[in-house]
């Protein structure tokens, strides 16, 4: 176990570096020059921008940028953007607004989503199961922004229910609307897979045993049935929190939640390497470390898979 | 960290404030508008959608509209402008010259930071020589140019001869003078702009911490800045100037998406906006009714003609104006553009001193066959061919391609977009002459004089000139303007100008810009300035009881 938690810590090294590096090759090889940018449709100051580019380092070649990065990041410094702000500063903000906004989604996820799925699960082709397959289609085939847009004419405009905007992330009621906007896909998902997992495990050799051992039928589902089934499921939310926190954007911008989505859309159209690479770095070690702690959960659900 | 927690909880509370007024408010809307028996709150909060400043708040080193809209409401410069484009005094008693050299300022009385130090003669001189330096790194250092010895603070290369400008000299107190390098009869109407500010003494021990918290010397004082969520702004009691609040503050909220704000404007969370979001642009003024704006402000698209290119590098002027002649500017506004632009018929914007109706004389209105001709007459479009070059993160496709088939209808010239995917790459292909044909261009103003539009957009060499156009005869024209005795002369030398651009056409006029934007019904009297930003000391927000 441990040994086997030490080799994919280091594989994360390369992992870590190829992906930075990618991406600051990427924003290095877009078109446009971010100091001269900074004046928009008005005459740049030529003095000006040679003093900005040597003070960030632009002048110098792609691979001595990559190399001052890193030794910036080793120092726990993430740079700063061209107009002097340190990313980190930005990072802090934007990071604790998408970690609630996706935890409110996250929960609602896995509690509706299985809940839902198993709830049609152990009613296989009878009248809830098929309208818990409608909904779900019904949410899959609806893309977000639609579902966002309709969502708070309803609740805000309308029925005044809810802010239309989100005016402070740290209160989680507000976050509740853009939090199942942001939820409803994966929710689909998650509850049509554990739907499938238990159809299947109803059937298994075990579960006739635990039935016959003439075991409480709480203790059936929810231990031999909800154990087994389970594994798909882990496997779907965990690459999913990362995608959670990577792909808020729609939601975050029409919510109004200044989050990672928003801080990488800037970024990005500001040509702010820093920045990007700054919040698709921490992207990338929550996606790691998530991978990692899922197939640790898998020995937990199910003791015939061991780590040497 | 208790610190913060509080600060957080404060917010909270004027949140709360908000929502109640905002109820409050809602009712009294719907039960008639008698707006004698109306009462004003004049400690009312006025909360504008507004987004992250790009650049730490010193006065010269922000220029896009979040940064220098909190600017502007916390310093007052010397001079201001009315609606009609006059100047006005602020923190100036008066402005002189008698060679439009020299300029002679003298300070009002009793003026004060708000830090509660007086602002000095030597507020300003210092101010500028430090905005001027090339290792303080202002983006708007090269406003500063025109006085003499800028280059000497500012040179293009190397290092530095210079600490200060020789053109400025305090002569007390209360006085001090401006000597400019040439002369400029509208120079006055520059220190209207953010840029001529004053700072106080502790700017200079930390520039980087008074980027982050000004102290200004304006309507308002700076309250607190929590980043990417709202910059407070507060009234300031003991401002001496014309241009008082009549509310309490002003919050600038930030926004992701100018939909997130438009929500919150139509469910009175939010008091105004100045940007409505393309999908609600047909139909904004029945959802707002009298709260909507849509009102022209002093900036014009045009579309520049890339004149260094293989295309038009000898092309005869005659053909540029039977393209201009086959663009119909009415309908286009009209239709694509919800008619919430209005066409153009200058090169000047509106409410700029010196606009002229109809400059450009008749090349601006729809006539297709008068185009066939002109075109004709000028040898034909070479390659018959054209291409308008556009930016497609800034909504311009629609009215491009609706520019493009009235080209092609009109005249049998073929036209395409030319399309590049965002602004930056867009102002790449412009900076490095790579234009291949035409491209999208637009201005807005910086003083409100004509010379703004036309020698620092045309004069050959001019720094906002990115098509390569030279003409000496336009040369000389400004030449001339600038060397006048008075302001009134050297405009009305500007008009001549404008008016001999029809023979060389420096580019095609399109439309002049409208600010479109709205108010929540908690506010009232909304106004908009030239510059396209809402004039925030005359809000006026209506008691809650």
């Amino acid at each position: 176990m441990g040994r086997y938690v030490a080799r994919r810590l280091l594989q994360m090294i390369p992992v870590f570096l190829g992906t930075t590096f990618l991406i600051f090759y990427m924003v290095y090889a877009l078109p446009g020059d971010p100091i001269r940018a900074l004046w928009g449709e008005k005459a740049a100051d030529p003095a000006q921008v040679a003093a900005l580019r040597h003070q960030y380092g632009l002048d110098l070649p792609l691979w001595h940028q990559y190399w001052d990065y890193l030794v910036k990041l080793v120092h726990f410094d993430f740079g700063s953007t061209y107009t002097g702000r340190p990313v980190s500063d930005s990072m802090a903000i934007a990071f604790p607004a998408t970690l609630r906004l996706t935890m409110v989604a996250f929960v609602i996820e896995v509690v509706l989503g299985i809940g839902l799925g198993v709830l049609a699960g152990l009613r296989a082709k009878r009248f809830v199961d098929n309208m818990v397959m409608v909904f779900t289609l019904l949410v899959i085939s609806i893309p977000v922004f639609v579902l966002a847009y309709v969502l708070r004419e309803v609740f805000a405009t309308n029925l005044g229910w809810v802010t239309p905007s989100v005016q402070d992330d740290t209160n989680f009621s507000q976050l509740l609307l853009p939090g199942f906007v942001l939820a409803t896909l994966s929710l689909a998902y998650v509850a049509r897979l554990s739907r499938t997992s238990i159809v299947e495990n109803l059937r298994a050799d075990y579960m006739r045993t635990a039935v016959a051992k003439g075991l409480p039928r709480r203790r059936v589902v929810g231990v031999h049935l909800m154990r087994n089934s389970l594994i798909p499921v882990v496997t779907f939310l965990g690459t999913d929190l990362g995608a959670l926190m990577g792909g808020a954007i729609v939601t975050e911008g029409i919510f109004n939640v200044q989050g990672v989505g928003n801080l990488l859309y800037q970024g990005l159209t500001r040509r702010e390497g820093a920045t990007v690479v700054g919040v698709v770095t921490v992207i990338v070690l929550v996606f790691l470390i998530t991978s990692l702690l899922v197939d640790l959960l898998y020995a937990v659900l199910d003791p015939r898979i061991r780590y040497a | 960290m208790r610190g913060a927690k509080s600060a957080k909880w404060v917010a909270g509370a004027a949140f709360i404030a908000l929502a109640a007024t905002a109820c409050g408010g809602g009712k009294d809307g719907g039960s008639g508008s008698d707006d004698a028996s109306q009462k004003w709150d004049p400690n009312g909060i006025v909360t504008m959608a507004s987004g992250e400043p790009q650049n730490p708040l010193q006065p010269a080193n922000v220029m896009e509209s979040y940064g220098s809209d909190v600017i502007k409401s916390v310093f007052a410069q010397l001079v201001d402008y009315d609606e009609s484009g006059k100047i006005v005094m602020e923190n100036a008693e008066s402005v002189t010259t008698t060679d439009s050299k020299t300029f002679t300022v003298k300070l009002k009385d009793g003026w004060t930071f708000h830090d509660g130090t007086p602002v000095t003669a030597k507020s300003y001189v210092d101010a500028w020589n430090w905005d001027a330096a090339t290792k303080n790194n202002q983006q708007n250092a090269s406003w500063f140019s025109d006085i003499k010895g800028y280059a000497d603070v500012h040179p293009e290369k190397g290092a530095p001869k210079a600490e200060t400008m020789s053109g400025l000299k305090v002569v007390d107190d209360k006085t001090f003078t401006i000597e400019l390098s040439t002369t400029l009869p509208y120079f006055e109407y520059k220190l209207a702009y953010t840029v001529f500010s004053p700072l106080p003494e502790s700017f200079y021990k930390d520039p980087k911490a008074a980027g982050e918290a000004p102290i200004g010397n304006g309507a308002y004082k700076f309250v607190k800045w929590e980043h990417k969520k709202s910059i407070e702004v507060a009234k300031y009691d003991k401002y001496k100037g014309d241009n008082a609040a009549q509310n309490g503050g002003v919050i600038f909220k930030n926004y992701t998406t100018p939909e997130a704000s438009y929500a919150d404007l139509r469910s009175d969370k939010l008091d105004v906006v100045d940007q409505i979001p393309t999908a609600s642009l047909p139909n904004f003024q029945q959802d707002l009714g009298d709260r909507a704006v849509n009102k022209p402000f002093s900036a014009i698209t045009t579309i520049g003609i890339a004149y260094y290119s293989k295309q038009w590098k000898d092309v005869d002027p005659k053909v540029i104006q039977g393209l201009s002649m086959a663009i119909d500017r009415a309908t286009i506004t009209k239709t694509v553009l919800n008619g919430l632009r209005t066409p153009a018929t200058g090169w000047v914007a509106k409410g700029v001193l010196g606009y002229q109706d109809g400059a450009a004389g008749d090349i601006t209105t729809f006539d297709p066959a008068k185009a066939k001709a002109l075109i004709k007459e000028g040898g034909g479009v070479p390659g018959n061919k054209i291409s308008i070059q556009y930016n497609t993160d800034g909504g311009h496709k629609d009215w491009v391609d609706a520019v493009c088939n009235s080209i092609r209808q009109a005249t049998g010239v073929d036209c395409v977009g030319d399309a590049k995917v965002d602004f930056q790459a867009d102002l790449k292909a412009r900076d490095a002459k790579q234009v291949k044909s035409i491209y999208r261009s637009g201005w807005v103003l910086d003083y409100p004089v004509n010379a703004n539009f036309l020698r620092d957009l045309y004069g050959t060499g001019a720094a906002g000139n990115q098509g390569g156009y030279s003409n000496k005869d336009f040369d000389a024209l400004t030449k001339k303007a600038d060397a006048a005795k008075t302001l009134d002369e050297s405009v009305k030398l500007y008009q001549d100008a404008e008016k001999s651009l029809v023979n060389s056409m420096p580019s095609i006029p399109l439309w002049y810009y409208n600010v479109n934007g709205g108010h929540s019904n908690n506010v009232s009297t909304v106004e908009f300035g030239q510059d396209g930003s809402p004039i925030y000391n005359t809000i006026k927000v209506k008691a809650t009881k």
